[in-house]
């Protein structure tokens, strides 16, 4: 039998040279140090994205993305196809702990100032994809076609509606005419399953290969840090290892949670029903629903809401160019300003959210 | 052919290789770009419909019917009289709904809140509910735009 796989991988490395590239993993580390541990989470945010196009691909055999379809044939998946209540709650649990492993990854470059030259194409590819997750969430939110998902999508289309100038063409390109309906539903379901993973996997793979070019960044202050040794370990196998162990916990967490606390599907849609009360939208919108909520109907001479939907805008803009701004950072000086900025936006978004989840 | 004819001639073949490409990429991104653009639907402007007949509404109470393709609620207040409003939020376009405890037309999304008038009271609304005319012939109810 070893012979047979000697053979197999000798027969591939005489054509593509397998060798080569084997002694560049062998070649490649990561630093080891106190905060090494948010490495793991880049890896664990690439498992979960594993996850979602397998679950994804497999309701995709059951789903019939049509406002009279849809509902149902979630229904169907959920009680009578064999594992369709597992393989759906699986699909929901893993996006939403998708976009938290993404965020903790994001935040812990952020405040290491790993985006610092060389590695602003690595940020900028990362941050795109995080807007994309977000955009996979909110269009796989609506594919269900229930109350909550009818009124979520109806709020979010109107917020990119009210975007200066061009919003009434964004708003009627994203709902396929001027309401919600049958027509935004496909769309949605086109953007979720063909346009959204094309682009994300173009996204994905710059990002590993930069990745893999450029090796791990070492945060600035650990640099810094008197007494401190350059410590490393291999990726393959080290790293590789201890990364799978780490998803086979996370898989485990998934199960628990896809098993114990099944997605629930809610009341069909219907567009001819006040919006339920304690509509809220997915967790990772909860900050921006409920600064919505606070800000007054007009502040001089603008809408509160156009005002707060610019106020995002800016802030998501100045956040995904920070390697461009942050100059110090990128002379290999500290920056204590990222840091207040970066816990701003954390407590910002905690307590935000929390308030969203109470009231 | 000289130096500054071959450069001539450089030029002219660049410019029709751009200016080509400049077609190309317009004869494919025009379609794309009008495809994407959902048609008008030439649907029949409503401007009135039977909502319900007055029985269909204790006092103190509201609902929703359809107007056209859009939601309008109608709401009878306690002393009996009706009234009709668009019911989509001015705020972010969700569909309100009547709160008797509060006695006011409520939005679940943003906590909008409107008085039977229509006018944004409380919350983010920013402008108040469009108001439709109601007329009573005999049991049945009518709603119309305002014109």
């Amino acid at each position: 039998m070893k012979n047979y796989i000697q053979n197999l991988y000798k027969w591939i490395d005489e054509r593509v040279q397998l060798q080569s590239l084997v002694e560049f993993m062998g070649k490649k580390y990561v630093p080891v140090h106190r905060h090494s541990i948010w490495y793991y989470f880049g890896g664990v945010s690439l498992f979960l994205f594993i996850i979602q196009v397998v679950t994804g691909i497999l309701l995709l055999m059951y789903y019939k993305g049509s406002e009279d379809l849809a509902f149902e044939s979630i229904h169907f998946i959920m009680s009578k196809v064999e594992f369709g209540w597992l393989i759906r709650s699986i699909h929901s649990w893993s996006a939403n702990l998708f976009i938290l492993a993404a965020m903790i990854h994001m935040f812990s470059v952020f405040f290491g100032k790993a985006y610092r030259k060389p590695r602003e194409v690595t940020w900028l590819t990362g941050m795109l994809m995080f807007f994309m997750a977000l955009a996979f969430g909110f269009s796989g939110y609506l594919l269900p076609w229930n109350e909550l998902a009818f009124f979520a999508t109806k709020v979010g289309t109107d917020i990119a509606g009210d975007i200066p100038i061009i919003g009434k063409t964004i708003l009627e390109f994203l709902r396929g005419g001027e309401d919600v309906t049958g027509a935004t539903l496909s769309r949605f379901f086109g953007f979720h399953v063909a346009i959204f993973p094309g682009i994300f996997t173009v996204l994905l793979t710059i990002h590993l290969l930069l990745v893999q070019r450029q090796g791990m960044s070492e945060p600035l202050f650990i640099e810094d840090e008197e007494k401190y040794e350059k410590k490393k370990m291999s990726f393959f196998p080290n790293f590789l290892l201890r990364d799978l162990l780490l998803w086979l916990i996370v898989l485990n967490i998934l199960a628990i949670l896809a098993v114990f606390f099944p997605w629930e599907l809610g009341t069909k849609a219907d567009p001819f029903a006040p919006a339920p009360a304690g509509i809220k939208p997915e967790w990772y919108f909860l900050f921006m629903f409920q600064t919505l909520k606070y800000i007054p109907a007009n502040i001089w001479f603008i809408e509160g809401e156009i005002f707060g939907i610019v106020l995002f805008g800016i802030a998501g803009i100045l956040w995904t160019l920070v390697p461009f701004w942050d100059r110090k950072s990128f002379r290999g000086e500290r920056n204590r300003f990222i840091n207040y900025v970066g816990i701003f936006v954390v407590i910002y978004i905690i307590l935000l959210t929390t308030l969203g989840w109470l009231t | 052919m000289n130096e500054k004819e071959r450069e001539s001639k450089r030029l002219f073949l660049k410019s029709i290789l751009y200016g080509s490409l400049t077609a190309l990429s317009a004869a494919i991104l025009y379609p794309i770009f009008k495809f994407l653009k959902p048609p008008q639907q030439t649907e029949v402007e409503v401007s009135s419909i039977k909502a319900a007949n007055v029985n269909d509404l204790e006092k103190d109470s509201g609902i929703i019917v359809r107007f056209g393709n859009k939601p309008a609620i109608l709401i009878r207040n306690a002393n009996g009289d009706f009234k009709a409003f668009s019911a989509t939020c001015t705020h972010l376009d969700c569909t309100v709904q009547y709160r008797k405890d509060k006695g006011i037309i409520w939005c679940a999304c943003h906590n909008g809140q409107y008085d039977l008038n229509g006018r944004n009271i409380g919350g983010p609304p920013p402008r108040p509910l469009e108001e439709f005319r109601v007329v009573i012939k005999g049991e049945e109810i009518f709603i119309s735009k305002n014109v």
